[in-house]
């Protein structure tokens, strides 16, 4: 006769991963006769402070769940540098954000002569301000590099295919919304060059089958090149683009976390391996 | 990709993830790592070629090459090797748009389980031609875009009308080599072949107030120049309409 084995107890909510503790780190056996979780020592009451306080912020947001299952989910065997590209791109556009917003503190969209003034100015008497309008436009030519390099490599891997779909077309979308934010941010020092590499631009625009017309009447403000024009681009170069990009670099993040990412393509799992249930044991 | 191939790629990959490593440290290190290189190379970057600051855009300008920033200039570039006449629209946002709307289907078209690059022939091939054409077409628009000064010598009619007419026509030529009427036309040897027509015997075609009427109020792509000085645009009127 033996006994029936213990039913599996249920658990609630999905089960996340474990932090990767290195042994030696783990916590210690207590001495005996050592009351539980009482701070002995002043350095315990401090390291019991920073405990509370995060406890305390977690007891009310609840997002050590959501930390737990980005930050300690595996990443699949083989992965190798190819895959710090999209987080490289990552990189790249918070520089972007980071440069841009010192640069709009100077920065006047005015066509009748302040915008080329302001970034004259910036280039001429800000402290580091020709530095940092450099780093913002050698950053677009960076970004615009990786984010092309990402895509290939996510092409070569065949990581669009099942079930990633939707991850690619999001991809394409920040490769577009990247594309039209150099071709918006061309316009804003308004010399010579970025103005008439702006008019043809548009105009080239407004030649597309039907939405053509309206798409540079939109981008015009009006169906000549005016001072609505200068603004119109810095709104759209600064507030909108930046803003779409950032949410959907978000759900692109979401997706990768949720989905993983690939493994690269010539690595085989070993049958003999164990299989599922692996991570959590 | 049918169910069992989908079943059977999700179970694979189970196993891939469960002996893979933990993204917090071995992936957040060398992430970190990467985004240290982005800064750095941005920084060196800035340091070593800075930030130009061309003339003021006045829109009246005699000078200037409508040059985009170079990762646009395989656009231009392809802009002005497609451009067949009464279809310059669907060249120019046509072919372009088709090109994103590929890319965004990919994964609804190539719908194979293969994920292996060197199995995927057809996916070799894309790549390998879309990477060659993009390369050539940025080389060749940034050689192209530069400098649009014109050659072209006065033709026998004006040289017969006398030293004047043929004065008037070398300042015209200038006047247009510095507005950069070369950047859409070829004018004899010189200029782009696109997207605007060839002005080589436009004088024969249109008589010189349609040239004029062009200049202030023309179809696009092609920019208006009625910012322009009088006389300069009298003078580039004149020697476009000397063109026979
Ligand atoms: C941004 C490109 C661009 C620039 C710069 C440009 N053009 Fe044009 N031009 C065009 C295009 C495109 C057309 C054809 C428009 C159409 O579809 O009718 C054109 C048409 C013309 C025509 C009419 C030709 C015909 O056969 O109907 C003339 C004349 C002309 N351009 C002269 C000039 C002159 C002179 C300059 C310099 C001052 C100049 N263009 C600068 C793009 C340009
Ligand atoms: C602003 C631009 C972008 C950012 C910040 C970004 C960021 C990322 C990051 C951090 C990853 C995780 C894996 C990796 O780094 O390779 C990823 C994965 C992915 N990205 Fe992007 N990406 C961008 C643009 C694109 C583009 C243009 C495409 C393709 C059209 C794309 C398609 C994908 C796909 C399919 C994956 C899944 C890859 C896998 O699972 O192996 N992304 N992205």
């Amino acid at each position: 006769m033996s006994e029936a084995p213990p039913r599996p107890r249920r658990r609630r909510g999905p089960r996340l991963p474990k932090p990767p503790v290195p042994p030696a780190f783990l916590p210690r056996p207590l001495p005996p006769g050592t009351q539980r979780g009482a701070p002995r020592t002043a350095l315990d009451h401090a390291a019991e402070s920073g405990k509370v306080v995060v406890d305390w912020i977690d007891e009310r947001t609840q997002l050590s769940g959501v930390t737990r299952w980005v930050m300690f989910r595996k990443v699949p065997r083989g992965t190798n540098w190819f895959y710090t590209l999209g987080s490289a791109t990552m990189f790249a556009f918070l520089a972007q954000a980071v440069t841009g917003v010192f640069l709009a503190m100077y920065y006047r969209p005015d066509a009748s002569g302040g915008a080329y003034e302001s970034v004259r100015y910036i280039s001429t008497s800000v402290f580091l301000g020709n530095f940092v309008r450099g780093m913002h436009k050698w950053g677009a030519t960076v970004m615009v590099v990786l984010v092309f390099l990402h895509m290939a490599r996510t092409f070569v891997w065949g990581a669009y295919k099942y079930p990633r779909e939707l991850n690619w077309v999001i991809g394409v979308t920040l490769l577009i919304l990247t594309m039209i934010m150099g071709f918006t941010g061309y316009l804003l020092p308004f010399d010579e060059r970025s103005y008439w590499a702006t008019i043809v631009g548009v105009n080239i625009n407004g030649t597309g089958p039907v939405i053509g017309p309206y798409l540079s009447d939109f981008l015009r403000g009006g169906p000549e090149f005016n001072a609505t024009t200068l603004s119109r681009f810095y709104a759209i170069h600064m507030l909108i683009l930046p803003g779409a990009i950032a949410g959907l670099i978000l759900a692109h993040l979401y997706l990768v976390t949720k989905l993983g990412t690939t493994a690269p393509p010539w690595v085989k799992a070993t049958p003999e391996e164990p299989a599922l249930g692996e991570e959590t044991a | 990709m049918n169910q069992r191939e989908k079943e059977a790629y999700l179970r694979e990959y189970s196993i891939l993830k469960a002996q893979g490593k933990p993204f917090f440290p071995y992936a957040v290190a060398k992430d970190s790592l990467m985004g240290l290189l982005v800064v750095v190379v941005i920084i060196v970057l800035s340091l070593l070629f800075g930030a130009q600051l061309g003339p003021k855009a006045s829109g009246a300008t005699t000078t200037y090459v409508p040059r985009p920033d170079w990762y646009f200039f395989f656009l231009f570039q392809l802009l002005r090797v497609i451009h067949p006449p009464g279809f310059l629209g669907v060249a120019t946002i046509g072919i372009p748009t088709l090109g994103m709307i590929l890319l965004f289907l990919l994964p609804f078209y190539d719908r194979s389980a293969e994920r292996r690059i060197e199995r995927r022939p057809i996916a070799v091939a894309t790549l390998v031609f879309v990477v060659v054409a993009m390369a050539l077409l940025t080389l060749r628009g940034a050689a192209a875009g530069s400098p649009t000064a014109l050659t072209i010598s006065a033709p026998a009619a004006v040289k017969a009308a006398g030293k004047g007419a043929v004065s008037e026509f070398y300042a015209g030529r200038a006047a247009s080599s510095d507005v950069g009427c070369g950047a859409c036309h070829t004018i004899g040897t010189a200029g782009n072949p696109g997207p605007g027509p060839a002005l080589t015997h436009v004088g024969s075609r249109i008589p010189l107030a349609g040239i004029e009427r062009t200049l202030v109020n023309p179809t696009a792509p092609m920019p208006s120049f009625k910012g322009l000085p009088p006389k300069e645009l009298t003078a580039i009127a004149t020697f476009i309409s000397d063109l026979k």
